[in-house]
């Protein structure tokens, strides 16, 4: 399944009665829209279409705004993410220590550029500028775990370390 | 505050605070460039084209967004600001298709404009360009988002002018585009294609689809129009090229619209050129059309006419005219009808508006729209009952958004949570039908609370005790009951209504026809009256009608009852006006009504009808009853600009040229009488509606003479005291308002000022009907509740071959 395909199938299942409970304290406030969209992520994980498109209904905003909104802001994900999200240092420590070559090497193990999540919602690939433990340089997170001290060769065994 | 002084290349000004350098400049008379800035909309300095140099100011300033300061020294065109402005175009470049050869935008470009004028010829900055798909998906318009350079205005005007809401800036940084949410095809947005932001952007990102390869800006004439659709009647600018009309442009300020239009003004006039149009006379014989001369299709009517006049008497004669039809068009109409010795004359649409004209008519005593269209947005309540105005009158609907931005209190009672309600402050969703209890309940409240303008009451009207009498039952708790709403939300609109220094009133002649017509105009009119909200200013009551010239025919006298400026026929110095200004007999007796044919089961006199411009056939409920009443006759005559299902049905087709191709004047709901010019030639054996009803009259042996429209109206003028000062000569630049008495009278803005059409205005109290609303249930099932029906009202014989029938989201065109 594309990953396209994969969203709209995830979005059709969306049980939006939670999104109910998020706005009833902030329905006729248009202006707190974006602590209602973090709650609405902070439920689902990104933003579901269905989810933004109810918002836009019962908030009484354009759908165009509110996608305005959300896409301005980096804090806000469109897609369903990975259950594990992998951040990729890229500070300058781990950058001088070959962190472009261990992305490029998960790119390569997951199929997935970058910013994208693999269709089995597994991983979600990100970049970040530093994580502060540049001692273990070049080091990425997985959730809350940091792996340090890596090499290319080392990273299969890690990803299939996670189930 | 004083003024603030200040020098704009050396010429000093003096401002009122708050002015900015901009402003300043083109007070002036100094031009700066800008692409972003838009009057209408908040300044958002995004562009920075407009950046001026301030003496003693550390950088550039935005001069669109830099208030004038006192003092200030501005040079707006000194090296460091050519500079700047260089720069800032040549970065706009290195981001822009340069495929001007073939931009339909070219010659209107303000990118190509003023890199002409900077000498920018292309970009020193090289880098990545955008590469994005065109949005090819709707019938309208072009969106080539490659081009776009991001000013905002569309956006502006899409979410706070026209409040549809279809595109907004998204994500940020190079990336940044305009789209739909979720980046969807503008198709699939909630875009009414208005086409606002066409007429708006300031390059070539969106083309309408109708200019593809027809011509060049500069190879186009523009001719002013009145729009053909609904009563606003909105000033349209026709580009046409070789006798074909290839695009359309609202007037600049005109003082209906504005710069604004929608889909149907700019969009909705292909039909002139359809395939459709009949362009030759036709004559049924044995059960099919045969194309005729002129001659012989004249002579062909006035035998069947003298025929049946001299068998069954005048009053076996019948004639319906088009509400869309000129002025002119329609006096000559009911003058010829009048001519041959019968009052039979009406209009078929009588029954999307015949009560609620009758219901203003009683409690004001004129039947017209109060006050201007312009004048809602200045207002500080409006109250949206009865009608969705974005579906039926969408630049009354721009009007009402615009009064809530200017901080008015807008209260819309919509059963459907119409566009509207998105900047309401009060939001009431009754149920279907019962608008007359909930506005009874509304002013149930304004009396028992003692909001009511006592002085207003007891000077200018009349009736006060029973309507106070009436309303009693209508306490907040019985009126909750009956509409669903929450008796709190009633008697806090109701404050907010009577508590407004101005507070108008927006609702619509076909829904209101729906609920219960006169019932629902009286209501709002004892509410209006009750708060000493009419004849002032940004007050009063706004039912406006479907036709764009529905007022304008009424004015003409297309009312069995009544001739010219509603005179009646009971009075005999009337009629020995009339008799002596068109030297024939005018009968006493009034005529029969559209309805009464059509919804009498009885059979009626009529033998032979004559129907200018209007298809009842193809209109609403009961299409095969009415069918037959018109085939049972012994002679129809349509005169139309297609083969309707009315026509079809004729012994006689005309044709008749469509509302680009003639010369006239149209009378708008807030009464401005506007001319309309031709813009493109008819076909050959096509003629306008006046011009084949003065050949018909010479055929028939009354002795007309008039050398064109012009003519006709002097005529129209010197009958109808309303019309007096109102000539060709003065409608040239801008409409007049009647009542326009004299050659210096500028019109009448307000109506009802001093005293009441029928001197004192009439309160009457007004039963909510349970009934109605059960029927108007039943409409909601059908159709949508809201809106205007025109599926209901309107035969769309012009919409139904135009573009504009493609859209779908309104039930309106």
């Amino acid at each position: 399944m594309s990953s396209e395909a994969e969203v709209a199938a995830v979005n059709q299942d969306i049980d939006l009665s939670p999104v109910d409970s998020i706005l009833e304290p902030y329905l006729g406030k248009k202006e707190m829209i974006i602590p209602i969209m973090q709650k609405v992520q902070d439920h689902y994980g990104y933003l579901p279409r269905p989810a933004m498109e109810y918002v836009a209904r019962r908030m009484r905003i354009p759908l165009s705004r509110l996608y305005g909104v959300t896409t301005f802001y980096a804090q806000f994900k469109m897609k369903p993410r990975g259950r594990y999200i992998i951040r990729v240092c890229k500070g300058t420590a781990c950058h001088i220590q070959g962190s472009p070559k261990i992305a490029e090497r998960i790119e390569e193990l997951l199929d997935i550029p970058s910013g994208e999540t693999t269709d089995d919602l597994k991983f979600t690939l990100e970049e970040v500028a530093c994580i502060g433990a540049c001692a273990l340089a070049p080091v990425i997170m997985i959730n809350d775990n940091p792996h340090g001290r890596l090499s290319p060769d080392k990273m299969k065994e890690i990803l299939d370390s996670y189930e | 505050m004083s003024a603030i002084k200040l020098t704009i290349d050396g010429q000093e000004i003096e401002v009122a605070p708050g002015t900015t350098i901009l402003e300043a400049a083109r007070q002036l008379g100094i031009e700066i460039p800008t692409f972003c800035h838009d009057p209408e909309l908040p300044p958002n300095g995004a562009c920075r084209i407009c950046v001026v140099e301030v003496e003693k100011a550390r950088a550039l300033v935005a001069s669109c967004v830099a208030p004038a300061g006192p003092d200030m020294v501005v040079h707006t065109k000194s090296e460091r600001v050519i500079n700047a402005r260089k720069n800032n175009l040549s970065l706009m470049l290195a981001n822009h298709p340069l495929d001007c050869i073939t931009c339909e935008k070219t010659g209107s470009c303000k990118l190509q404009d003023y890199c002409y004028e900077y000498e920018v010829a292309s970009s020193e900055f090289v880098g990545e360009v955008k590469d994005l798909p065109y949005d090819d998906t709707n019938e309208f318009f072009l969106r080539d988002m490659n081009k776009c350079i991001l000013c905002g205005i569309c956006v502006g005007k899409c979410q706070q002018v026209v409040g549809a809401g279809a595109i907004d800036f998204t994500k940020r940084g190079f990336v940044t585009n305009v789209s739909p949410g979720f980046e969807d095809p503008i198709e699939d947005s909630s875009c009414v294609f208005c086409g606002m932001c066409i007429d708006n952007c300031p390059v070539g990102a969106l083309i309408p689809k109708y200019i593809f390869g027809k011509g060049r800006p500069w190879q186009t004439e523009a001719t002013r129009v009145v729009c053909p659709y609904c009563s606003l009647g909105c000033n349209i600018n026709l580009h046409v090229k070789d006798n074909e009309v290839i695009g359309a442009a609202p007037v600049e300020n005109s003082p209906v619209n504005r710069d604004h239009l929608c889909v149907k003004g700019k969009f909705g006039w292909d039909f002139v050129h359809s395939r459709d149009r009949v362009t030759a006379p036709l004559v049924k014989t044995n059960g099919t059309f045969v194309e005729v001369t002129w001659e012989e299709a004249l002579d062909y009517i006035v035998d069947n006419i003298r025929d049946i006049q001299g068998r069954y008497g005048a009053d076996s004669l019948m004639g319906l005219s088009s509400p869309k039809a000129s002025n002119e068009d329609n006096y000559l109409f009911q003058k010829l009808i009048r001519s041959l010795g019968t009052n039979n004359v009406d209009s078929y649409t009588r029954h999307c508006h015949a009560s609620s004209v009758d219901g203003m008519m009683e409690a004001f005593g004129n039947a017209a729209t109060t006050n201007t269209i312009e004048e809602v947005a200045g207002t500080d309540a409006v109250l949206v009952i009865g009608g969705n105005p974005a579906e039926s009158h969408p630049v009354l609907d721009y009007r009402v958004r615009e009064a809530a931005r200017n901080g008015a209190s807008l209260i819309v009672a919509n059963p459907d949570m119409i566009g509207l309600v998105d900047v309401a402050d009060y939001d009431l969703p009754l149920k279907p039908g019962t608008e007359v209890a909930l506005v009874n309940g509304l002013a149930n409240v304004i009396i028992s609370e003692g909001l009511h303008d006592e002085a207003f009451i007891k000077e200018r009207t009349e009736g006060f005790d029973q309507l106070k009498k009436g309303l009693e039952k209508y306490t907040p708790q019985y009126v909750a009951e009956i509409t669903g709403l929450d008796q709190e939300d009633i008697k806090d609109a109701a404050r907010r209504y009577a508590s407004a220094e101005k507070a108008a009133i927006v609702s619509d002649a076909a829904v209101c026809e729906q609920s219960g017509g006169e019932g629902l105009v009286k209501a709002l009119a004892n509410l209006a009256m009750l708060t000493g909200n009419v004849g002032k200013e940004s007050a009063g009551l706004y039912v406006p009608y479907g036709e764009n010239n529905l007022q304008g025919s009424a004015d003409m006298g297309i009312l069995p009852n009544v001739l010219t400026g509603y005179q009646h026929l009971k009075d005999k110095e009337v009629r020995d006006k009339f008799s002596e200004a068109w030297g024939v007999k005018i009968s006493d007796k009034p005529g029969l009504n559209a309805s009464e044919f059509f919804e009498n089961d009885k059979d009626t006199a009529v033998k032979a009808m004559y129907i200018m411009g209007e298809n009842p056939v193809g209109c609403g409920e009961d299409q095969e009853k009415k069918a037959e009443l018109l085939k049972k006759l012994d002679f129809l005559v349509v005169q139309d600009i297609f083969m309707t299902e009315t026509a079809s049905l004729a012994d006689v087709v005309l044709p008749a040229a469509a509302f680009a191709e003639k010369l006239g004047t149209y009378t708008n709901s807030e009464r401005r009488v506007q001319l309309s010019q031709p813009a493109v030639e008819p076909p050959d054996e096509v003629f306008p509606d006046w011009a084949i009803l003065v050949e018909l009259a010479e055929w028939l042996g009354f002795e007309w003479d008039y050398a064109g429209p012009e003519d006709v109206f002097a005529e129209i003028a010197s009958l109808n005291h309303d019309y007096k000062g109102i000539g060709y000569r003065r409608l040239s630049e801008q409409g007049l308002q009647w009542p326009c008495t004299d050659e210096k009278d500028q019109g009448t803005k307000v109506l009802h000022q001093d005293s009441f059409s029928r001197g004192k205005g009439l309160f009457s109290a007004v039963e909510y009907d349970p009934e109605l609303a059960a029927k108007r249930e039943e409409h909601a099932a059908a159709c949508c509740t809201s809106g205007y029906h025109s599926c209901q009202c309107l035969s769309e014989s012009m919409s139904k071959r135009s573009v504009i029938s493609a859209f779908k989201n309104g039930c309106c065109v």
